[in-house]
């Protein structure tokens, strides 16, 4: 995109977060926070508990929106534009940017409808063409060969991990730019888990990924980027092997050695 | 050990206590089957189901009361359950955080519990008396007041189970509210809604203070909604306080018929929702 203008090396930037601060009431649970989303790369935020990183997440999507008494400031551009804006259109957005949660959240229909619930909220398609973005949809989120002879089955009688896959098939099915991922694997089995992690390797080649881990093997296997933060605070960002292997601050080394948190 | 064997003695005297106390109050329940159906059957025959309710001293049967209980708690359903599901929505779904919603909350617990004759009363008021003369569509509305409080309620209780974290998912597709609401909250809910209807039909359905001062009786066949029309309740009520012997018999007769189908709905409303649990 615009690769022209940015430092030799470093990629295009799709979110660009600067100065946010978020309150929930009169709490600041987010100081400051200034940091890139790469495209095309996975970004995983990583910190303790309550150090800010879901709600960082949520304010990608705005979703905290949905909730009274919350507020950002500051300013988020994806591709130059502030979403924090509230002129903009939160569901025009949100179709940008998708989001999986920590627990998978089928819908109480089947497989099918499932999928075919976010494609109709954008396009009227004839039968056949649903059918068929449905088991791209499937495919995309590799989990056509085990759901294919039971697509008009309840997608609450999956199990933990397909269930997950099919949020995320659901979530690509309406072709958004950004997808976040808050915590995906942590109420799957390490199976599910690698099977998940397989198709956010290759969901990046196409989407501008976050995500959220407590597991910091995960954040090493998955991202490309990684942000530490703590108390609110981001106190690290760079490419995920130097947060590793070197990184700049104590506290980051701390934590990643399991010295806390 | 004393310690444990006193904890062991009030254990059992507890659980005795508890059995006790369910074995007191099943026993009327059944005691009041019993005698509805061994009184009721009595007087069932298919004259019940064809024939008018008859003056005293010839043979009848309840087909106008059955008749007018039927569509009068079809409207007043019908009126209610829209207006009843709208105003829970709002309160689950949109209003969840704001004063108004409890505000419409403890009002509405307040007309849950109000006795219906008051609602009665009511409908008397703002309906027969302008009109002149007792209707059916009168007792439709009044029933439909008794309607809109149990739907409301369970409406708004049915839909705070859903997990917000399907509404977030939803939202998070970039669906509009009322799009999440309604294709995905209503259908995680829906057998709730669903019992919460059927629960109200059963609650109406056995009413007879309200009608007794809207839709009144009628002793032919009629179905006329601005006309009086007989119903099972106000039928029983006046045929069992008669003194003739074939009235009353019509009464018990009414009786289980009402009982029955009260009993079918709550037995189809414990179904749902115990099915709506297995699929989770």
């Amino acid at each position: 995109m615009n690769a022209a203008v940015q430092a030799p090396k470093e990629p295009p930037t799709k979110v660009s977060v600067s100065g946010l601060d978020f309150y929930y009431g009169a709490d600041r649970s987010l100081k400051n926070i200034s940091m890139p989303l790469h495209t095309n790369k996975v970004t995983a935020f990583i910190g303790p508990s309550g150090c800010g990183k879901s709600t960082l997440l949520r304010v990608l999507n705005r979703m905290y929106d949905l909730y009274p008494g919350q507020r950002a400031e500051g300013e988020v551009l994806l591709d130059g534009e502030n979403i924090l804006d509230p002129a903009i259109d939160l569901n025009a957005l949100r179709a940008r940017v998708g989001m999986i949660f920590q627990k998978p959240t089928p819908f109480p229909m089947s497989i099918y409808e499932n999928i075919a619930f976010g494609i109709r909220l954008y396009e009227k398609l004839p039968r056949a063409d649903l059918d068929a973005r449905v088991e791209a949809a499937l495919r995309g989120a590799a989990l056509w060969d085990e759901v294919k002879d039971k697509l008009h089955a309840s997608g609450l009688g999956l199990s933990g991990g397909q269930q997950q896959r099919l949020c995320i098939a659901r979530s690509v099915a309406v072709q958004p730019e950004v997808i976040l991922f808050d915590e995906p694997c942590s109420a799957l089995d390490p199976i599910s888990t690698a099977k998940v992690e397989e198709l956010i390797d290759e969901l990046t080649n196409r989407y501008t990924i976050a995500i959220v881990t407590h597991n910091m093997q995960q954040a090493v296997r998955v991202s490309d980027y990684t942000a530490f933060m703590y108390l609110g605070e981001l106190i690290e960002f760079g490419e995920t092997d130097d947060v590793f292997n070197k990184p700049k601050e104590k506290r980051t080394l701390d934590y990643i050695t399991g010295r806390f948190g | 050990m004393s310690l444990y064997a006193s904890r062991r003695s009030a254990n059992s005297t507890a659980t005795t206590l508890c059995w006790v106390a369910a074995v007191f109050g099943l026993a009327w329940l059944f005691l009041i089957l019993i005698a509805l159906l061994y009184e009721g059957l009595r007087g069932l025959s298919p004259a019940v189901f064809t024939q008018m309710t008859p003056p005293p001293g010839s043979d009848g049967g309840l087909l106008n009361a059955i008749f007018g209980s039927l569509i009068m708690t079809v409207i007043g359903v019908a009126i209610g359950t829209p207006l009843g599901m709208l105003a829970g929505t709002y309160m689950a779904e949109y209003g969840r955080y704001s004063k108004l919603t409890t505000v419409v909350r403890f009002i509405n617990d307040i007309l849950l519990s109000a006795p219906s004759i008051v609602v009665g009363l009511f409908v008397y008021t703002m309906l027969v008396h302008p009109m002149g003369h007792f209707s059916a569509i009168s007792g439709a509305v009044a029933l439909a007041l008794l309607v809109i409080p149990v739907v409301v309620r369970t409406t708004e209780d049915m839909l705070l189970l859903v997990p917000g974290s399907m509404r977030e998912a939803a939202s998070a597709l970039g669906a509009p509210r009322a799009h999440v609401v309604s294709r995905v909250a209503y259908r995680a809910a829906k057998a709730g809604l669903i019992t919460g209807v059927l629960l109200a039909i059963a609650r109406v359905s056995g009413e007879t203070a309200p009608l007794l001062f809207t839709a009144l009786n009628n002793q032919f066949w009629s179905t006329d909604l601005a006309a009086p029309m007989a119903s099972l309740p106000v039928v029983i009520f006046q045929f069992a306080l008669s003194p003739y012997k074939d009235w009353q018999q019509l009464a018990w007769t009414g009786a289980l018929l009402i009982t029955v189908a009260v009993l079918a709905l709550s037995i189809a409303a414990r179904t749902l929702s115990a099915g709506r649990r297995k699929s989770k």
